[in-house]
């Protein structure tokens, strides 16, 4: 869909920019400049302040990136349980670093706080879907199902 | 003693949540037809002599924040429900709200028929699409059902940012802005949602509303802890071997909660630390461990009950290496609006990196204790105001791992 359409959806919801941002970046997978501008325009704030609503969350991106977000989970629990050893696995797999997108676009490689599914640490997320107990060799098995 | 006791999680695994009939056959929504069958400042009183306090972390009064909303004048009043729950190694509201979603309905249904409002929202994390999902469907079926009368309920979800877990924060959200706390006072009971009278209360809160209307404020009020009294739903993780999560009465110990429930620590290690409350808790040594997990009790120790996330650490941890990457969190999570956590938080983590790097000093963690003190009394919010405390506490009771990293 258009993203003035789904923007124009939410005109009339109270608050309702984060809600628009949240359905354009289920299709587009971030925010594109255009998007936030006409965001500002429908929702009558300055564009710097639709700017800085893009920029405040973390889930929202203002960067193009990988279709496929996978975030792992750095906070204190899923440390020590050795996400360290997962992040190494994730970025050997894919040939990129946290951060960043495989060339293909279809992977996006992000950190994350806890995603509270803390009885099964370390976690990683698939578009928001969690992999519990996730191990090194897991890791392989997780990123086929998207391939 | 250390027994479980289920009063916010009575349901769980009884019905299945996405049928509100279970819930009913359960003697779900026969709270809500006697709160509306009572007289508001009645109904308000007797939630404050159940003493509930917030299961979100502040541990204020709930009736008597109900009370000031209550009493507040106003066309539109709102209730919202923080199922922000940002805060590491908990999970306990997500429990709550995937199997028995209706409690938690039906516990803000009672609260705006006290304070007199007609339209909720549900912030829930944006970490929880799938709890989003479920909530929709109990919403829609509880409408279907008209069992919320003219109470309207809509769900909304954050974007990832812990700081929208503070309840200005998480109304500058709900209005479309970047989540950054207000300046209190006014207070949301007097000015919240769109500067209209607002109750937050978190969703363990809200589901224990319907035992207390049903069973009496006295009820409540005689469990576990007297200055806090009822349950806590706590989520162990770390060095334990039953990662799982418990719902006990407050005067539970630690100790308990450890070696009974949590069934001690695993391969027969010694216990090192727990940190109590997620990231935003203080450390707290074996010495300690006969503290009952109650608001108060915790806070005598200069450590927090907060959301009751227990997270265990064993002898071989380096619990430098732990708080450094805490303080990451914060210096991540710090929403920049005030000066003193924006920088703190900042310089806290790089202090935290060369020591745990093995290139810091003494001095480097005296440097660290001035900051976490002023930090503690000077932020803004919350959030600044308690991430020095791992920090604080770890060099208070654990000086030994400290010094084994100097340079
Ligand atoms: C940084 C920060 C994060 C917070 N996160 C949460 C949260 O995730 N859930 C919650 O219920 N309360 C959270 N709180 C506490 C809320 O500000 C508020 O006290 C609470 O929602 C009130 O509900 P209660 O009285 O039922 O606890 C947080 C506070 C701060 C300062
Ligand atoms: S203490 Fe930190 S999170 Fe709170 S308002 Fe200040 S900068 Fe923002
Ligand atoms: S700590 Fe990693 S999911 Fe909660």
């Amino acid at each position: 869909m258009d993203y003035k359409n789904i923007i124009a959806k939410f005109a009339d919801v109270p608050g309702g920019m984060i809600e628009a941002f949240h359905a354009i970046q289920d299709e587009f997978s971030y925010l594109p400049e255009e998007a936030i501008i006409e965001a500002a325009k429908v929702f009558g704030v300055p564009a710097a302040d639709a700017y800085g609503v893009a920029t405040f969350y973390s889930y929202f991106s203002v960067k193009s990136r990988g279709k496929n977000i996978i975030r792992i989970c750095e906070s204190a629990p899923c440390h020590i349980a050795g996400a360290d050893e997962v992040v190494a696995a994730l970025e050997r797999e894919l040939g990129i670093t946290m951060g960043n997108s495989t060339a293909d676009g279809r992977f996006a490689l992000e950190f994350a706080q806890c995603v509270g599914q803390c009885q099964a640490t370390p976690v990683i997320t698939v578009n928001s879907k969690p992999y519990f107990d996730v191990t090194p060799a897991k890791v392989v098995e997780i990123i086929a199902e998207y391939k | 003693m250390a027994e479980e006791m289920r009063i916010v999680l009575r349901n769980y695994g009884k019905i299945d949540p996405l049928k509100i009939d279970d819930y009913i056959s359960l003697g779900g929504y026969n709270a809500l037809k006697k709160a509306c069958a009572t007289d508001k400042t009645a109904l308000i009183d007797d939630i404050k002599k159940s003493n509930l306090r917030g299961r979100g972390g502040a541990g204020f009064n709930c009736g008597m924040k109900w009370s000031f909303a209550a009493m507040a004048q106003a066309d539109q009043k709102y209730v919202v429900c923080n199922a922000d729950e940002g805060e590491p190694g908990t999970y306990k509201d997500r429990l709550i709200m995937e199997n028995d979603p209706q409690t938690l309905l039906e516990g803000m249904a009672i609260c705006a028929y006290a304070i007199g409002a007609t339209k909720g929202y549900i912030y829930c994390r944006g970490e929880y699409p799938q709890v989003v999902k479920i909530l929709n469907t109990a919403i829609a079926q509880a409408k279907e059902k008209g069992v919320l009368g003219d109470f309207d309920i809509e769900v909304r979800m954050g974007a990832g940012a812990y700081v929208c877990g503070e309840e200005t924060a998480l109304i500058e959200s709900l209005e479309g802005n970047r989540g950054e706390p207000r300046y209190k006072p006014p207070y949301p009971p007097a000015q919240g949602l769109w500067q209209k009278p607002t109750i937050v209360n978190n969703v363990e809160t809200f589901a224990a509303i319907p035992v207390i209307v049903e069973k009496g404020g006295e009820w409540f009020a005689s469990i576990g802890a007297p200055s806090y009294p009822g349950t806590k739903v706590l989520t162990l993780t770390g060095d334990i071997n039953n990662r799982t999560f418990f719902e006990v009465p407050t005067n539970t110990t630690i100790r308990e909660v450890i070696y009974k429930l949590g069934g001690g620590i695993p391969s027969g290690k010694k216990f090192k630390a727990v940190q109590i409350g997620g990231t935003s808790g203080a450390f707290i040594p074996e010495s300690q461990l006969d503290t009952p997990i109650a608001f108060d009790a915790m806070t005598a120790i200069d450590a927090a009950l907060g959301s009751g996330a227990v997270f265990v650490l064993d002898e071989t941890r380096d619990l430098v290496d732990v708080t450094t990457q805490i303080a990451k969190f914060f210096e991540h999570e710090s929403c920049g609006k005030c000066a003193p956590c924006r920088e703190g938080t900042m310089r806290m983590f790089d202090l935290m990196e060369k020591i745990n790097d093995g290139e810091g000093s003494a001095q480097d963690v005296a440097l660290l204790n001035k900051l976490g003190r002023v930090m503690s009394y000077s932020c803004l919010c919350g959030l600044g105001q308690a991430a020095p405390a791992p920090v604080l506490s770890t060099i208070k009771h654990f000086p030994a791992d400290y010094n084994a990293k100097f340079a």
